[in-house]
């Protein structure tokens, strides 16, 4: 044991940790069966937990349970008046707008512009910086079977088991037969995977895999593949426009999605985007922290498409689950309920309680070994209090230099090293503190294989496609590891085509409306929903209660 | 305030402000009322976008960190940079090859390096920046490549520099170059696309979406896992 900063209670634990090592070493837990996994959760998942959910009082999913943090911006008020907006000046007027600058808008713009759409007939609109987004922060991995050892069916078998079989058949296929050739695609963008010196991939686990298909960029493998696309989408020269949110979405006299009402977050300005195709790529919901969990997302995780969508008459499914990601940080509280990697575990770290006993197989799926965490800390009382006063248990990191040598963790795990070297702990020689964070939105808007957007009925809505974490159907009620950098590749490219074929259609460009918005007000007052419950949110509060408590609107807005 | 002691002092943009230690620059400017627009992005270490400089009382010295990473200190004396300045070169990778005098033809201010190692010591990520400069001098974009890898494009290294290189831009061009033509083509990969074309797998995973619950369960529940390599 290295310098530590914890009180003498905590070092001993995780002197327990250290004497357990080399026996741990060779002790590898059984898998749970599937009927023991389903009881675990049912037990100990925060989605089971009673009185986090309620049924939504209007729209498609009438009557569907979700998350109180999700439903109160689903049941809220526009934040403007859809008599407000002038809809005659159009600011932007584009074949297809794409909305969000994440991994999934940058490979919709890149495939649609691949298949014929000029990058001057486009728009990539963000409401942060291009690429500052989930696909940035994503660690871990991509999964893809491309050794002949795996096959697609394999993937799709794990897909499946890990999402508890409620995933759409047509989107995981899709997602696992377009894997290879997303690889391939990678490979030709110069993407810098974790190769062998012949040029074979090097492919590890990922908890819920069968076989060993996760590629990795070091433990930066979304950074790496979200700054490629970006920098050949500014290569092709698709104009971005950054630090404007969208804030509604436009449709014509039929219900055709057609634009939308954008706002720029510093002149405080409206504008307005015409397009005859939308990709709809905003990402998932991690900043709602649901059930009051610290998450892992970026500062712009807000939900807002799945809210714009819902008004337009968009499905949604399986928004009831959350992911919650097992490997929080616990500790130190300056990065509290960020991500610590996976792969982590993929390449060996166990989890241990306070004893330094191993109480779950480390590559169980996401939600299993979340659950076994819950289970430790707050059933078996197990955990080990953190000196700000939460509760974690132990990531045994060092493990991984007893299997792989001396070095190993900084040569596979150099953003983790770093992160807390920081705070003066040395993860190679350190166990860390752990609890569950949350991570991702397992469901969405939901979609077909061609990323269009369906509505109550199942018909695709006329303009509209949707791509990466805002999607439903494709893990079902928890994602594996590795499949949402697959995700957002697979789901993009198949938007930027279908409305890159959709546009080849010649349809003309339409007058503009927010008669759906104006429609959703009228089902809102129906419902009783409080006026004072506004959305999208575009940006979570996190400002002082004291300053607020005292802040004057001198400047309105 | 009476609870005083337990706070510290910092000066944001000049002005002063108590905050609790143990935050991070981030979360201390939203503690004083900061709402966040330009200046922010993951909050993870990983974007780039919170490139923050600062001073110490009595310390000539300037210091560089990521506001979402770095912790507030007494006395800090900071402002964060909402953007950094660079142009990017526009290419087509696929008519570049592996060399370095297409990386200096697009940035040829790479050659006016003074060896002054300030980008190195503004770096946050605590990259060898000048080593990785110097390697394209000298024609080495593996070595470029590799020691650039953790780069997350902050700039400050760029505001630094005397050279005014673009470092970020020139690191992603190289990067791509090293990927694209330096790394060997995965076979296997290849194999796989072949075999995709061929619609191999077609017939077997149209039966497995037909497959009902209890008959995937099974499956799922008899699959082989294939042992870890270690490497």
């Amino acid at each position: 044991m290295s310098h530590t900063p914890y009180s003498k209670e905590i070092e001993d634990s995780m002197s327990e940790v250290e004497s357990t090592r080399q026996k741990r070493l060779k002790q590898k837990l059984p898998s749970l069966s599937l009927n023991e996994r389903e009881a675990l959760l049912k037990m100990w998942h925060p989605d089971y937990k009673e009185g986090m959910k309620r049924p939504l009082l209007l729209g498609p999913n009438k009557g569907d349970s979700v998350p109180h943090e999700v439903a109160d911006l689903i049941e809220a008020y526009p934040l403007i008046d859809p008599k407000e907006l002038d809809l005659s000046k159009i600011d932007y007027d584009v074949e297809l707008l794409v909305i969000g600058g994440g991994g999934a808008g940058a490979a919709a713009a890149l495939w649609a512009n691949y298949s014929g759409v000029k990058s001057e007939d486009m728009l990539i609109v963000t409401k942060l910086r291009f690429g500052d987004s989930n696909t940035m922060m994503a660690q871990g991995g991509i999964q893809a079977a491309d050794r002949q050892e795996d096959t697609p069916v394999f993937h799709y078998l794990d897909v499946f088991g890990g999402g508890h079989f409620t995933n759409s058949p047509e989107l995981v296929r899709a997602l696992v037969e377009d894997a290879p050739l997303i690889m391939k695609w990678h490979e030709e963008l110069g993407i810098m995977y974790d190769k062998k010196n012949d040029g074979e991939m090097i492919e590890i686990h990922g908890g819920g895999t069968s076989k060993r298909r996760m590629h990795t960029c070091k433990d930066y493998t979304g950074l790496e593949i979200m700054r490629v696309l970006k920098d050949e989408a500014l290569n092709k020269e698709i104009p971005v426009l950054e630090f404007s949110s969208v804030i509604e979405l436009l449709t014509n006299d039929e219900g055709r999605v057609n634009g939308a009402a954008l706002w720029n977050l510093e002149t405080k300005e409206y504008q307005i985007a015409r397009a005859k195709a939308v990709v709809l790529a905003t990402g998932g919901f991690g900043r709602l922290h649901i059930q009051g969990f610290p998450t892992t997302n970026h500062y712009g995780a807000t939900m807002d498409g799945v809210v714009m969508a819902y008004r337009v008459g968009a499905k949604l499914r399986d928004l009831d689950s959350a992911q919650y990601h097992p490997t929080g940080v616990a500790y130190p509280e300056q990065i509290f309920g960020l991500l610590i990697t996976e792969k982590v575990r993929s390449v060996g770290a166990q989890l241990t309680n306070k004893d330094g006993q191993q109480f779950i197989y480390q590559l169980e799926p996401r939600d299993v070994v979340s659950s076994a965490i819950i289970k430790q800390c707050y059933g078996d009382r197990t955990g080990v209090a953190t000196p700000t006063g939460a509760i974690g248990v132990w990531l045994d990191i060092p493990l991984i230099e007893e299997l792989r040598g001396k070095g190993a963790v900084q040569r596979l795990l150099p953003a983790m090293h770093r992160q807390y070297k920081r705070f003066g702990i040395d993860i190679s020689q350190n166990p860390v503190l752990t609890f569950p964070t949350l991570h991702y939105q397992n469901g969405g808007i939901a979609i077909n294989e061609d990323a269009e957007v369906l509505d109550a009925s199942g018909k695709p809505i006329k303009g509209l496609y949707a791509a990466g974490e805002i999607g439903g159907g494709v893990h079902g009620k928890n994602r594996l590891m590795g499949n949402s950098l697959l995700g957002i590749n697979v789901f993009g490219r198949r938007a930027g085509l279908s409305a890159a074929k959709h546009l080849k259609r010649k349809d003309g460009k339409t007058k503009l409306s927010l008669g759906h918005v104006a429609k959703y007000v009228e089902a809102l007052k129906e419902a009783n929903v409080p006026m004072t419950r506004k959305s999208p949110m575009i940006l979570p509060e996190y400002r002082g209660k004291e300053v607020l408590s005292r802040a004057l609107p001198i400047f309105p807005i | 305030m009476s609870s005083e002691s337990k706070y510290i002092r910092i000066y944001v943009m000049g002005k002063d402000y108590l905050v609790p230690p143990d935050l991070t620059i981030m979360k201390a400017m939203e503690f004083i009322g900061y709402k966040y627009i330009r200046g922010i992005g993951c909050r993870g270490g990983f974007c780039g976008a919170c490139a923050t400089v600062y001073r110490m009382k009595d310390d000539y010295k300037l210091y560089t960190g990521l506001a979402c990473q770095a912790t507030v200190k007494d006395q800090m004396y900071l402002v964060q940079i909402p953007f950094v300045p660079a142009q990017k070169q526009h290419y087509d990778l696929a008519r570049l090859k592996s060399d370095s005098s297409i990386v200096m033809g697009l940035y040829p201010e790479l050659a006016r390096c003074v060896s002054c190692n300030s980008c190195t010591k503004a770096c946050p990520q605590e990259l060898e920046v000048m080593d990785a400069v110097q390697s394209i001098l000298r024609g080495d974009l593996t070595k470029t490549a590799n020691l650039s890898f953790d780069c997350i494009a902050c700039g400050l290294c760029s505001l630094r520099c005397p050279a005014e290189i673009q470092h970020a831009n020139v690191f992603q061009l190289v990067r791509r170059l090293h990927g694209a033509y330096e790394l060997k083509r995965s076979k296997h990969l290849e194999a796989r696309i072949g075999e995709m074309q061929e619609k191999k797998f077609e017939k077997q995973l149209q039966e497995y979406m037909k497959k009902t619950e209890e008959e995937l369960r099974k499956a799922y529940s008899e699959r082989k896992i294939e042992p870890e390599e270690v490497v």
